[in-house]
C-alpha cells in the first residue's frame, strides 16, 4: 500500500511529457526554424511551457502569455478584438493564433519581427501587455525557485539571462503543430469530405486559395483586403515605410479558424459568416487594394448564401481538435 | 611612444652598451597571441561629453544636452601592411557613455604582428539583427534592440533642446535599420602611421584610442536642425544622420604601443 501511494504521488509530479520531437508534417513545406543554436529538449519544452503560462512575469502579476493566447481558441484570445494586457489596458491588434510558427518567416500582422525567438520581447515589454522589461523577467526568474533549476537542467547552466528565456519560449512555441485537421486526414487518404465539405473545397481553391495558399493556407504576404478606405492602422508601412504597404496586413492562416474569432487585424468580424459576408459585399476599394479583389471593375468576391455555408463547412475542416486538446500544450 | 622617444631611447642604449639586452621583442611570432585595448573617448566637438549637465551647440546654432549616448562597434578586423587581414571573431562592443568601464574594452588572443589598419562596422552586421535571441553586448535587455521592427539600434542618442519642437523639447535619435533604402550600417576604417603601427606581441598590451564625437550626429553630410529633426527611429532621417556620423563619429587619436 505504501509503495503503490508512493508511486501514484510521483505520477502526479512528474511531467506527463514523454518525449519532445520537432517533426515536419508530410504534407508541409520543409520549417524555416529548425532549432539550430537551440536544440529541442523536453527540458527546453516543459520550461518554455511553465513560462508561458507564468503571469508573475508581468508587471501586476495579472497577464501571461497563455492570457492572450488560449489553447481552445487556437491559442489566439477568444472574444477580444485586440489584446488585453496589464491593468485592462486594451492593445491596438487582434491577438495572433499561435501554431505551424516554424514556417513563418515574419511575425504579427505587419511582419515586424523577424526571428520567431525575439518575438516574445515586444510583448514583454508592450505596456498594453506584460509591460515589464526583460531585465525585471531576468532578475526574477534568477531569484525564484525552481526556476534556476530548471534552467540548469535545459541549458546547463542555472544562470538565467534573456537569450536563455528567449529559447526556451521558442521550444515551446515552435514545437505547436496543428497539421491533423479533417482537412489533413483527407488529404492522406484517411477520410473524406461530406458532399457539402467538398463543394466548399472547390469554392475554396478557386476563390480563396491564391492568399490562403498551401498547407500552411497562408502565402505569409501582405495585403490589404479592403477593410476601410483608408486603414487607420498603417499595417506593412509601418515596417516598411512605403507608401505602397499602406493598410497591408499579413495573410493569416485559416487553420483552426473556427476557433480564432474574432477576426482580422482589429477583430472587427466575430463570425465566419460576417467575414464572408465582407468579401461578398463589403469591399471597400481602399489604396493598395490587392488586385484579386477588384476584378473586371467589380469589388470583392461574390458569395451566394449556399456557397458561403458551403466555405464554412469547409473551413470548419480546418479545425484541429487534437492539437487543441493536446495536453503536451496544455497549463496544466 | 612616439618615434622621437625611441630614437632617444635607441641611443640611450647603444652609448650606454646595453647591446645584448633583449627585454622588448622586437619580431613577431606568427603562432604567438597578444591581447589590445580599444579605448572610445565620448567628446562633444572637442570637449569631453558630460552627461545631462553640459550645452552644447550644433552647427546649425541650437543649443542641446546629451543624456543618453550608446553605440555598437561590430566585426572589427586588422590588416597588416602586407594586405592580409584578421578577424576579430564575436566582436561585438556596446559603449554606453553612462557606463565609463564600456569606453575600454580588452582584446585578446590577437595573433602577433603589426597591424597598419582597422575596420569596423558602426552598428550591428545584416546577420545579426536578423538572428535569435542573442547574449553579451547584443543582449535585448541592454535597451538597444528594437521589437516592434525587430534589429538592433546602433547608435543611440537622447536629450534636450530648447529648438526641439517635440513634447518637453527632446531629442530622440535612435539609429537603425539594414534595409534599403533605410540601411544605416555603416564602417569605419582608418590607417595606422606606418612608423607606429599597431604591435601586437605576446609580452604587451598596446592600446588604439579613439576620440568619438557625438557631434558628428548633427553635421557632416547635412545639418540637423532641431526645430525640423527631433524624432527618429529608423527610416529616411535616420539616414540623414547616420550619413553624418559616418565620417565624424570616430577618430583615431594614438596609438600607444
Amino acid at each position: 500500500m505504501g509503495v503503490l501511494y508512493a508511486c501514484s504521488k510521483s505520477e502526479a509530479i512528474m511531467p506527463k511529457i514523454e518525449e519532445i520531437v520537432f517533426k515536419v508534417p508530410a504534407n508541409f513545406p520543409d520549417a524555416v526554424y529548425k532549432f539550430e543554436d537551440n536544440t529541442l529538449s523536453k527540458n527546453g519544452f516543459e520550461l518554455g511551457k511553465k513560462l508561458f503560462y507564468d503571469t508573475r512575469l508581468s508587471a501586476d502579476k495579472s497577464v501571461s502569455c497563455g492570457s492572450c493566447h488560449q489553447q481552445f481558441a487556437a491559442f489566439a484570445q477568444l472574444d477580444h478584438a485586440v489584446s488585453h494586457g496589464v491593468d485592462n489596458c486594451l492593445g491596438k491588434r487582434n491577438a495572433p493564433v499561435l501554431f505551424n510558427l516554424a514556417w513563418q518567416k515574419e511575425f504579427f500582422w505587419d511582419g515586424g519581427a523577424k526571428n520567431l525567438e525575439i518575438v516574445p520581447i515586444n510583448a514583454v515589454t508592450d505596456a498594453c501587455e506584460m509591460r515589464t522589461d526583460l531585465t525585471k523577467v531576468v532578475s526574477f526568474l534568477n531569484n525564484t525557485s525552481p526556476y534556476p533549476q530548471l534552467f540548469k537542467d535545459a541549458f546547463g547552466n542555472s544562470t538565467v539571462n534573456s537569450q536563455n528565456f528567449l529559447k526556451a519560449l521558442t521550444q515551446f512555441t515552435a514545437a505547436m503543430i496543428s497539421a491533423n485537421s479533417k482537412y489533413d486526414k483527407v488529404i492522406r487518404k484517411e477520410t473524406s469530405f461530406t458532399i457539402e465539405e467538398q463543394n466548399g473545397y472547390h469554392l475554396f481553391n478557386e476563390k480563396c486559395a491564391s492568399c490562403h495558399a498551401g498547407s500552411l493556407f497562408t502565402d505569409l504576404s501582405y495585403k490589404s483586403n479592403g477593410l476601410d478606405l483608408t486603414s487607420i492602422d498603417e499595417g506593412r508601412k509601418t515596417i516598411t515605410g512605403l507608401a505602397s504597404d499602406l493598410g497591408k496586413f499579413r495573410v493569416p492562416t485559416l487553420r483552426n479558424i473556427e476557433l480564432s474569432s474574432p477576426y482580422m487585424h482589429d477583430g472587427r468580424f466575430n463570425s465566419l459568416e460576417k467575414v464572408l459576408e465582407h468579401y461578398n459585399t463589403g469591399v471597400k476599394h481602399a489604396t493598395n487594394l490587392d488586385a484579386t479583389l477588384f476584378q473586371n471593375g467589380k469589388l470583392g468576391i461574390s458569395l451566394s448564401s449556399a456557397q458561403k455555408q458551403q466555405l464554412i463547412s469547409f473551413l470548419k475542416t480546418l479545425t484541429d481538435n487534437e492539437f487543441i486538446k493536446n495536453k503536451n500544450f496544455s497549463e496544466n | 611612444m612616439n618615434i622621437k622617444n625611441i630614437l632617444v631611447t635607441l641611443f640611450a642604449i647603444l652609448t650606454l652598451g646595453f647591446t645584448s639586452c633583449k627585454k622588448e621583442k622586437q619580431q613577431p611570432d606568427a603562432n604567438q597571441t597578444g591581447s589590445f585595448t580599444l579605448e572610445f573617448d565620448n567628446t562633444v566637438n572637442g570637449a569631453q561629453l558630460m552627461l545631462n549637465t553640459q550645452n552644447y551647440t550644433n552647427a546649425n546654432g541650437d543649443s542641446y544636452t546629451i543624456s543618453t549616448f550608446k553605440y555598437y562597434v561590430s566585426n572589427v578586423k586588422l590588416s597588416k601592411a602586407d594586405g592580409t587581414t584578421y578577424s576579430i571573431p564575436e566582436s561585438y562592443i556596446l559603449v554606453d557613455a553612462s557606463k565609463p568601464s564600456s569606453s575600454l574594452i580588452s582584446i585578446a588572443d590577437v595573433p602577433e604582428g603589426d597591424y597598419t589598419k582597422i575596420n569596423f562596422t558602426i552598428g550591428v552586421n545584416k546577420e545579426r539583427n536578423l538572428a535569435g535571441a542573442q547574449t553579451g553586448a547584443l543582449d535585448p535587455a541592454l535597451g538597444m534592440f528594437w521589437t516592434w521592427n525587430s534589429g538592433y539600434i546602433f547608435v543611440k542618442l537622447e536629450g534636450n533642446s530648447p529648438q526641439s519642437t517635440a513634447a518637453n523639447h527632446t531629442l530622440t535619435f535612435h539609429i537603425g535599420g539594414i534595409v534599403d533604402p533605410n540601411n544605416t550600417i555603416r564602417t569605419f576604417s582608418t590607417d595606422f602611421n606606418v612608423a607606429n603601427p599597431l604591435r601586437i606581441r605576446e609580452d604587451k598590451k598596446p592600446q588604439l584610442h579613439f576620440k568619438v564625437n557625438a557631434g558628428s550626429l548633427f553635421t557632416g553630410k547635412q545639418n540637423v536642425n532641431f526645430a525640423q529633426l527631433n524624432f527618429t527611429m529608423g527610416g529616411a532621417n535616420s539616414v540623414i544622420v547616420a550619413n553624418n556620423y559616418v565620417s565624424g563619429l570616430f577618430e583615431l587619436d594614438h596609438i600607444h604601443n
